[in-house]
């Protein structure tokens, strides 16, 4: 790994100015993406700046129709709180089944959806469950937050600082894991608000999306069946050695079946 | 930079350079080999160590990260003459081979027993999804985890 500077600030404000005065600079969150890109060269940031302790990015608090959860919370910690089993179980469930145990241990949200890898699991869950991504500052709509591949929404210096997530009335995540690395070769949420149903998609393109006919179709009828014939988002669908554009095409309609019969068998 | 942290109940004071991995300090400067490095790049789970009691992959945490921390590594759990139940299992049930991949397995396995979830064989193996091992075929981990897990369980009663 290339020589750097560490930096671990007190405050966000500080963060951001070590970040505004370097030269290359990257945040470190749980460094589960960062770190192995850097032991394997891809990056060499001239500074790393720990975002470790700042409260601002820390603490899970459900309030009302709204779970609002610090960038800094490990997947282990989302998996574990009482207070995201009580209000979002599919979230809970998301986390437990991010890559192995030692990776929840580290890695965090804000670190997960600051990367926006195509096959992360968070982003399905952003967008199906209309979160709002706060920054240093401003607030991003998750609608508006992913871009392309790797590409966010964030300025090089933002700092995300929590994800407020709005509850449904009943939501489930269902992902085709990679059987080496756990993530996501296609992962779909579906959340039920009310009637008004929105579903999320990971690892079939470039980066998470919605797909609108799908939510047309379990809105008016939230049933497996809806979508048998229910039109695909319009992506380019990914093609790689795990699986090619039409198999992930195919997992896309199959996960979103199996996540709807799991809100319509009334288990989540 | 300087670097306080606890290994092994042992209180350190270093002089590091700001790109060592927990791994490199534990293996290089502190000389404590029984954590093994396999990929280097977090796949592998071979380098796993306890972080304030939580397995971490030594290779991908910053020895930086560890400030004010406390570590465990295989060399702080057990020793020849008294063995941890974890050790004493793996050994009796014939669940390593060549080796390589078990200090990291031990540490894994005692913070899934630790963690007080239901053991069996699924959850066993989900629980050790992040080690791999080249050679056992994992069936005598398995059950080298669910006979400590028990006699831990036990003790802990
Ligand atoms: C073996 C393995 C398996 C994995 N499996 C999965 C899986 O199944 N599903 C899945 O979703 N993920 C998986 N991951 C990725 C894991 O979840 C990462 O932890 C996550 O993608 C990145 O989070 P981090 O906290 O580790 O971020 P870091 O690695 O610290 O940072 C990632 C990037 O985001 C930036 N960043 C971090 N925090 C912020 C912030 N608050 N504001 C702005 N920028 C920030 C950093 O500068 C960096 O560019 C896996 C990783 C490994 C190593
Ligand atoms: S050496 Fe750390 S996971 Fe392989
Ligand atoms: S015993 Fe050889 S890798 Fe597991």
């Amino acid at each position: 790994m290339n020589p750097f500077n560490y930096h671990k600030p007190s405050s966000l404000a500080a963060a951001v100015a070590l970040h505004r005065d370097a030269e290359d600079p990257a945040y470190l969150s749980g460094g589960h993406t960062l770190l192995p890109t850097m032991t394997q060269r891809l990056a060499a940031p001239s500074d790393l700046i720990d975002l470790e302790g700042l409260t601002e990015l820390t603490g899970i608090a459900a309030q009302g129709s709204v779970l609002s959860i610090g960038a800094f919370t490990r997947h282990a910690e989302v998996a574990a709180s009482s207070e995201v089993r009580g209000a979002l179980p599919a979230l809970a469930d998301l986390a437990e089944g991010v890559g192995d145990a030692q990776v929840r241990n580290r890695g965090t949200m804000g670190g997960s959806l600051a990367n926006s890898d195509p096959a992360a699991d968070y982003p399905a869950a952003a967008l199906a469950l209309n979160a709002v991504i706060r920054t240093d500052r401003r607030e991003i709509a998750a609608d508006d937050y992913f871009r392309g591949l790797f590409e966010t929404a964030l300025a090089e210096d933002e700092v995300i600082t929590r994800i407020d997530f709005a509850v449904p009335s009943r939501a489930a995540y269902e992902k085709f894991p990679n059987p080496a690395s756990r993530y996501a070769t296609v992962g779909v949420m579906v959340a039920d608000f009310r009637g008004a149903v929105r579903v999320g998609i990971t690892g079939a393109g470039p980066c998470a999306c919605r797909a609108p006919a799908f939510e047309a179709a379990l809105s008016a009828r939230l049933a497996p069946a809806s979508l048998d014939d229910a039109e695909l988002p319009a992506i380019d669908f990914n093609s790689d050695l795990h699986a090619s554009a039409e198999y992930r095409a195919h997992l896309v309609r199959v996960m979103a079946q199996r996540a709807t019969a799991r809100i319509a068998a009334g288990t989540d | 930079m300087n670097l306080s942290l606890t290994v092994n109940g042992v209180e350190h004071s270093l002089d590091v350079p700001a790109n060592t991995l927990l791994a490199d300090l534990l293996r290089s400067q502190l000389r404590l080999t029984g954590t093994h490095v396999g990929c280097d790049t977090s796949q592998c789970g071979a380098c796993t160590v306890h972080l304030d009691g939580r397995s971490v992959k030594a290779c991908t945490v910053l020895a930086a990260q560890t400030q004010g921390r406390a570590v465990t590594t295989i060399e702080g759990i057990g020793s020849p003459d008294d063995l941890h139940p974890m050790q004493a299992a793996f050994r009796d049930c014939h669940a390593l081979q060549c080796g390589f991949c078990t200090p990291a397995m031990i540490l894994r396995a005692i913070e899934l027993v630790e963690s007080g979830s239901a053991l069996d064989n699924r959850t066993v193996r989900e629980g050790l999804e992040g080690n791999i091992c080249r050679c056992t075929g994992y069936h005598n981990i398995v059950k080298a985890v669910l006979t400590a897990g028990e006699a831990m369980q036990e003790q802990a009663r």
